[in-house]
């Protein structure tokens, strides 16, 4: 394919994915609340459309039409541009996800992935980096003490749970051979990393859910002790800006979770149902939505099922539970290497 | 000019601007909101260079962590979000000599070097290459790094004593 | 190579800007009426009490600056991974020992920084 070819089939799979993700992000939180409801033995919202299906078109119009209400001590530059980081890391995050084998459409071999670089699972951990300056600024900006608090908490939070994170991603690097996503789905055709690896599963999982900021690691926004945390002083589409970054932050987190521990798009067994060609990649494509819906499931489960930590259990958690156990699954794999070869 | 030139310039342009905002800003949190630009530009000429794997770790070491370190400690500090940073000598005088001697010497190297113009394979998996080097040629050197770096742990930990 | 990244150059100024846009959308399409009470710090209604001109505590820092570290480590780690399968087939056991022994040492000072209650809050 020549340049003008890339750039073409790469706008429409970004939109594509974009849209993809922005309807999931608006549904998500709508089964949320329904998922709230039920485990709270509520109704839920059930007044736009049928049992409320509208209800996320209604709330983005909604905050659309809010005044954007900027505090006086705010320093306004940085407090305009915190939720842009925000959103600009939720939605450049998703290009490296594959989410199917490559398939042929009008004479091109297409990936099933934006952009398919070596660096796939780097490009992640970069990208979520850079998601701290959103809450630190935010915090630091808005000039009132809860926001303060809550932004810097969240730094320190998300900064130590990298930590775990980033060595639970090498016991995978070490099966792959290779930061391409693509190649790591396919290492797992046989055996998911899940089964292989379950202390880097684990640690894996619980630093997502610490670097989404959810529950039971939902410091930042401590309700009882800090109004709103890093968003207090946030109003209008910047708040709706947070929000909509948590939410795909947490379907970013999930792909994640699937495509590095949960074998992507692979099944245990697949090539036995006997299916051809391009039924087996639909049905590989439907396999992985399935176990990404399952993990977004699981998040809001553990929400409304779990506490909240204390900051000393968080954070003593991260450092003396989640990091020495992230190096022993690198010791673990490094072994069952070299006693397989 | 083809498109890698483009966005060659479209990086460098904003290093160098950002770059310039940092070192001109009177509000040091906005210092180091520009310099976030200048680390992400860098990143972005690494990787037209063909060395992604050093692209990646530019973001992750500097804008994940160095850049976070900076914005702790201005926030450790009392009050010295509002205060302007000035120096108190100003002597424009030698400081224009200084700087134009320097400047010079650049200029007259940049113009005067004798470039090799070499066209270059590009590598596969940088990432590969690093790590064979660093198991095979220089084991030595990275068990010393290891060693570097529990000093610096010792330092950092020795800073939390009450 | 270069092709591939391609993608991540359009993705990025897509975010970008659908990141201003939708920031300033309710610049747009929301009114703008501010008033003395409405722009004043949140707390419950009540004049606000304190700034945030307060010190925040010196662990915030040392996490940072135990970031950095572990994080350079992790750096080291990745390289080694990708290519372990492969070195320790020409290689042999030596490859995973020069690994072990680049981690003891940074454990030693993980230790030490434990003994010193570098990772104590209170």
């Amino acid at each position: 394919m020549n340049i003008t070819e890339i750039i073409i089939v790469s706008l429409i799979k970004i939109v594509f994915v974009l849209g993809i993700t922005l309807l999931t992000v608006a549904y998500l939180v709508y089964f949320e609340r329904k998922i709230a409801a039920w485990a709270q033995n509520r109704i839920g919202p059930n007044r736009v459309g049928w049992q409320g299906i509208l209800q996320p078109f209604a709330d983005v119009f909604k905050l659309l039409l809010k005044e954007d209400i900027v505090p006086e001590k705010a320093n306004r530059i940085v407090h305009a541009i915190a939720p842009m980081i925000a959103l600009f890391v939720a939605f450049t995050t998703y290009a490296v996800i594959p989410i199917g084998p490559n398939v042929n459409i009008f004479g091109y071999d297409i990936s099933l992935v934006v952009a398919d670089v070596n660096m796939g699972v780097l490009y992640v951990l970069a990208l979520t980096s850079l998601g701290v300056y959103a809450i630190t600024f935010a915090g630091w900006s808005s000039g009132s003490k809860y926001s303060l608090l809550g932004g810097i908490r969240s730094s320190a939070q998300m900064i130590s749970y990298e930590i775990s994170m980033g060595f639970s991603i090498g016991g995978v690097l070490l099966l792959a051979e290779s930061l391409r996503p693509i190649d790591i789905v396919n290492s797992q055709a046989g055996l998911w990393n899940a089964i292989i690896q379950p202390i880097g599963f684990i640690t894996f999982v619980v630093s997502a859910f610490a670097e989404t900021n959810r529950l039971p690691f939902d410091l930042p926004e401590a309700e009882p002790e800090l109004v709103g945390g890093f968003h207090t002083e946030y109003s209008s589409m910047k708040f709706a800006g947070f929000f909509l970054a948590e939410y795909a932050n947490m379907i970013i987190a999930s792909a994640m979770i699937v495509t590095l521990y949960l074998g992507g798009w692979h099944l245990p067994f697949e090539q036995s149902l006997g299916l051809s060609g391009s039924w087996l990649t639909v049905f590989q494509i439907t396999s992985f939505f399935v176990k990404m819906g399952a993990m977004l499931f699981f998040f809001i489960w553990v929400r409304w099922s779990i506490p909240r930590f204390r900051y000393d259990q968080l954070m003593n958690l991260g450092w003396k539970v989640m990091f020495p156990l992230s190096l022993i699954n690198i010791i673990w794999v490094a072994v069952i290497i070299m006693i397989t070869n | 000019m083809n498109i890698y030139d483009l966005i060659f310039y479209l990086f460098a342009a904003l290093t160098l601007i950002s770059a310039f905002f940092v070192v001109t800003n009177k509000n040091i949190v906005h210092s180091a909101f520009y310099l976030l630009f200048t680390f992400f530009g860098v990143a972005g000429i690494y990787v037209l260079l063909g060395a992604d794997f050093v692209a990646i770790v530019q973001l992750i070491v500097y804008v994940g962590g160095i850049l976070i370190l900076l914005l702790f400690g201005v926030m450790l500090t009392n009050k010295i979000t509002n205060v302007e940073i000035k120096t108190g000598t100003i002597n424009i005088f030698s400081a224009t000599i200084g700087v134009g001697l320097f400047a010079g010497v650049l200029l007259a190297a940049v113009l005067y070097a004798p470039w090799k113009v070499t066209l270059l394979q590009e590598p596969v998996s940088t990432t590969g290459i690093l790590g064979n080097l660093l198991m095979n040629e220089y084991v030595l050197v990275f068990e010393l790094l290891g060693i570097i770096l529990l000093i610096a742990l010792i330092g950092a930990a020795s800073i939390a004593r009450r | 190579m270069l092709e591939q990244y391609i993608p991540i150059f359009l993705v990025i100024t897509i975010a970008l800007i659908f990141a201003v846009v939708t920031v300033f959308a309710s610049k747009i399409f929301g009114p703008q009426r501010p008033n003395k009470s409405k722009i004043s710090t949140y707390e419950s209604g009540m004049q606000p009490i304190g700034t945030t001109n307060e010190r925040v505590s010196i662990k915030y820092y040392l996490v940072a600056m135990l970031f950095i570290i572990f994080d350079l480590e992790v750096i080291f780690i990745y390289p080694w991974a990708v290519q372990f399968k492969k070195l320790f087939g020409e290689l042999g056991i030596s490859v995973f020992v020069s690994m072990f022994i680049f981690l003891v040492v940074l454990e030693l000072g993980y230790l030490y920084a434990y003994k010193k209650g570098g990772f104590k809050w209170d």
